[in-house]
């Protein structure tokens, strides 16, 4: 294969890997702090690109074009509306079940992700069509034979392991991050220990859900269009990726996403005829490393928690 | 007391002149029709478009006093999926009165309601899916198209890209009947003209990320990417062909022939190449009157690229109705009477089914996308020399 080609595969599997490890990365710390599944995860991804562009919209009608200005606006605006929503949804959904069976927070996240999604294609103008998402970052393309590199797409990609490390940092090296932590590993002795558990769940799924904005923006970046159904997949994708890396290890969750791009990758490259099955093939591989590694390629220590 | 029952009285007295003067408005009895199309989804600007087109011949009929009966339609959406489809098929089949239903803007539906249909004995014209199979594929008398097949679009479509000089295509279809038929009949007339495929994927309609497919048919250097599916995935696949840098013309069906497509992608649509039957709406026979007429109404949505497909679809049940009375079976022998040899007048010109309910349409428009809008290619700055496709 020729070594541009390959470059290209590489460059797109990085970019879809990295929007999966962003929303896996969700997904393995609600479970962390909570011990459930949030459904909706995908959903609210999905409310804050178009969260995010109608941010856009509602820029360009107040004369701001100045694109940096726009991109960082952008952001910032559907980061914080995502946060307060998963604090919403943190406080009065899923912590007035924290005594029911995790099933009914289960089924509850899955509606209310129906709900989201529904939502938007109801009452967004034109929601129901794919909705043409504007190019913010310079679209300059360098090309080395079959390599074609976009400034926008290296910026995009960029940014999201920017956002990864630094997800990362504040789990590892800060307070913040120690609380959370101790809240995973163990709840009543982390209260003991004066660690406030509502704030932490509270923060936990604002950062978790401002992460989530942030991907469906690199989304909207990368595919120059969003659609209200764009999460449901990704949130399955996001949720398997977390599973296969093992639910509650932050690592594992990244590379869940990078393996699952890359499985996908070669499903529709290497297997002749199968782009259709690509998706049949990557969830296929991830059914045999879950008959081999039931608790996930990165074992979460869980043996304190016996 | 007295004054007590005179009130009730006069109450009464009222009650009966209104009634009777209400019946007396409404003296034709009222008879049920059906529209079924996506109205919500992907699709959902020409299913609304459909929708307010086959209104507009209700509503037109109900205000024209000649008319023997008041008409009253019944909308269901199916999503431009098969199950909800088939439901809502039933739905239509099953409710004795309706008499006629004008269905299907996607082809994979389509294909899967026509047995509802024949089972329920309820008389359909299709306004907007292509699928030969949805008229060829079986022998049900309930069954009528007043819109082509994509049989001719892909042979015109064939004929016209190796025309240019195109030699080599990649192709993208979705696994739908519809894709796959897309597929197959373009494949078909190409090799037969003499044109190389390349590569060929088939993609799942929801399917989101088209880079890896891409990247292999970018290392393969096609002339052209040939599309056969509906206006979301198009969206896609356009706005990430110019994403890696691929180079190649992009041509499609009719399935992207909508302002969706162009609302999607913006400038990146210009120069998009895509094959419809009949002419324009504008240029059809009675196309002036329909869109005057649907402007009028003032609907929020246009009529889309099969708008007037609808109109005709559901003027001809009316008229069928108005002729024969509100009887599936009379109407659907009466349908099954306009043929070659009988032929009707449309907006979109003569209609006539052959055997198998198909009404033959020898016109197929080729489009282009010029400045935000289809414009039909004869017309266009590219047929002019004055802009060119890719790689031309």
């Amino acid at each position: 294969m020729d070594v541009g080609v390959f470059g290209q595969y590489v460059m797109n599997g990085l970019m879809l890997g990295m929007m999966y490890a962003l929303v896996a990365v969700g997904f393995t710390l609600f479970f962390g702090v909570m011990d459930i599944i949030n459904f909706s995860h995908g959903d609210v991804v999905t409310v804050g690109a178009f969260t995010g562009l109608a941010t856009y919209l509602g820029l360009s009608r107040l004369g701001i074009t100045w694109a940096p200005a726009q991109v960082v606006i952008v952001l910032v605006v559907a980061m914080l509306c995502m946060a307060a929503l998963g604090a919403l949804i943190a406080k009065y959904l899923v912590l007035p079940l924290k005594a029911a069976p995790a099933l009914n927070t289960l089924l509850l996240t899955l509606m209310l992700g129906t709900v989201l999604h529904e939502a938007i294609r109801l009452f967004y103008s034109r929601g129901a069509n794919p909705l043409r998402f504007p190019s913010l970052l310079p679209t300059n393309a360098y090309s080395f034979g079959n390599f074609t590199l976009r400034v926008d797409i290296a910026m995009v990609l960029a940014a999201g392991l920017v956002a990864i490390v630094g997800i990362h940092l504040v789990i590892n090296r800060t307070k913040l991050g120690l609380a959370i932590r101790a809240v995973a590993q163990d709840e009543e002795t982390a209260k003991t220990m004066g660690i406030n558990f509502t704030l932490i769940v509270l923060v936990t799924f604002a950062i978790s859900s401002g992460l989530a904005a942030f991907a469906g923006i690199l989304y909207g970046l990368y595919y120059s269009e969003i659609d209200f159904a764009m999460g449901i997949l990704l949130g399955v994708i996001g949720f398997s990726a977390a599973i296969v890396g093992g639910l509650g290890n932050i690592y594992g969750s990244i590379i869940g996403g990078f393996l699952f791009a890359a499985l996908e990758t070669v499903g529709a490259v290497a297997i002749p005829f199968a782009s259709a099955y690509k998706d049949v093939f990557a969830f296929g591989v991830v059914i045999l490393i879950m008959a081999w590694r039931p608790t996930g390629l990165i074992r979460e220590k869980i043996s304190e928690r016996v | 007391m007295t004054a007590i029952r005179f009130r009730h009285v006069t109450a009464f007295a009222a009650a009966l002149a209104l009634g009777l003067a209400s019946t007396a408005a409404d003296a034709k009895p009222t008879i049920k029709v059906g529209f079924i199309g996506p109205l919500t989804g992907g699709t959902s600007s020409n299913g609304i478009g459909g929708r307010n087109s086959a209104d507009l011949a209700v509503r037109l009929r109900n205000a024209d006093p000649k008319a023997k009966y008041t008409y009253k339609l019944i909308v269901l959406d199916d999503q431009c999926k098969p199950n909800i489809g088939v439901q809502a098929a039933t739905k239509l089949g099953a409710n004795k009165d309706v008499i006629a239903a004008a269905t299907h803007y996607c082809s994979a539906v389509a294909i899967s309601t026509v047995d509802v249909y024949h089972k329920f004995g309820l008389p359909i014209i299709v306004w907007g899916a292509v699928l030969p199979d949805i008229t060829y594929g079986n022998n049900y008398k309930e069954v009528h198209r007043v819109n082509g097949t994509m049989i001719n679009q892909n042979e015109t479509a064939a004929k016209f890209m190796t025309g240019l000089g195109y030699k080599t295509w990649a192709i993208i279809h979705d696994t739908t009947d519809c894709g796959k038929g897309h597929n197959k009949y373009f494949t078909k007339f190409l090799t037969a003209d003499g044109g190389k495929i390349v590569a060929r994927f088939g993609v799942t309609s929801d399917q989101q990320d088209f880079t890896a497919e891409l990247t292999k048919i970018k290392s393969l250097h096609p002339d052209v990417i040939y599309f056969g599916g509906l206006t979301p995935i198009g969206v896609r696949i356009r706005a990430q062909m110019e994403k890696l840098g691929v180079k190649a013309q992009f041509e499609c069906t009719s399935g992207i022939v909508s302002d969706a497509f162009i609302e999607g992608l913006g400038k990146l649509a210009e120069g998009t190449l895509a094959f419809r039957e009949g002419a324009p709406t504008e240029k059809l026979p009675g196309g002036k009157h329909f869109l005057a007429q649907y402007k009028k109404q003032g609907y929020s949505d246009p009529p889309e690229a099969y708008g007037a497909f609808a109109f005709t679809a559901m003027n001809l049940i009316l008229d069928t109705i108005e002729a024969v009375g509100p009887n599936r079976k009379k109407v659907d022998r009466a349908l099954n009477k306009i043929t070659a040899a009988n032929p009707v007048n449309s907006i979109i010109g003569k209609v006539a089914f052959d055997d198998h309910g198909q009404n033959t349409i020898a016109v197929i428009t080729k489009y282009v996308v010029q400045d935000g809008k289809w414009t039909v290619w004869k017309e266009s700055d590219y047929a002019k020399g004055l802009r060119k496709l890719k790689g031309r």
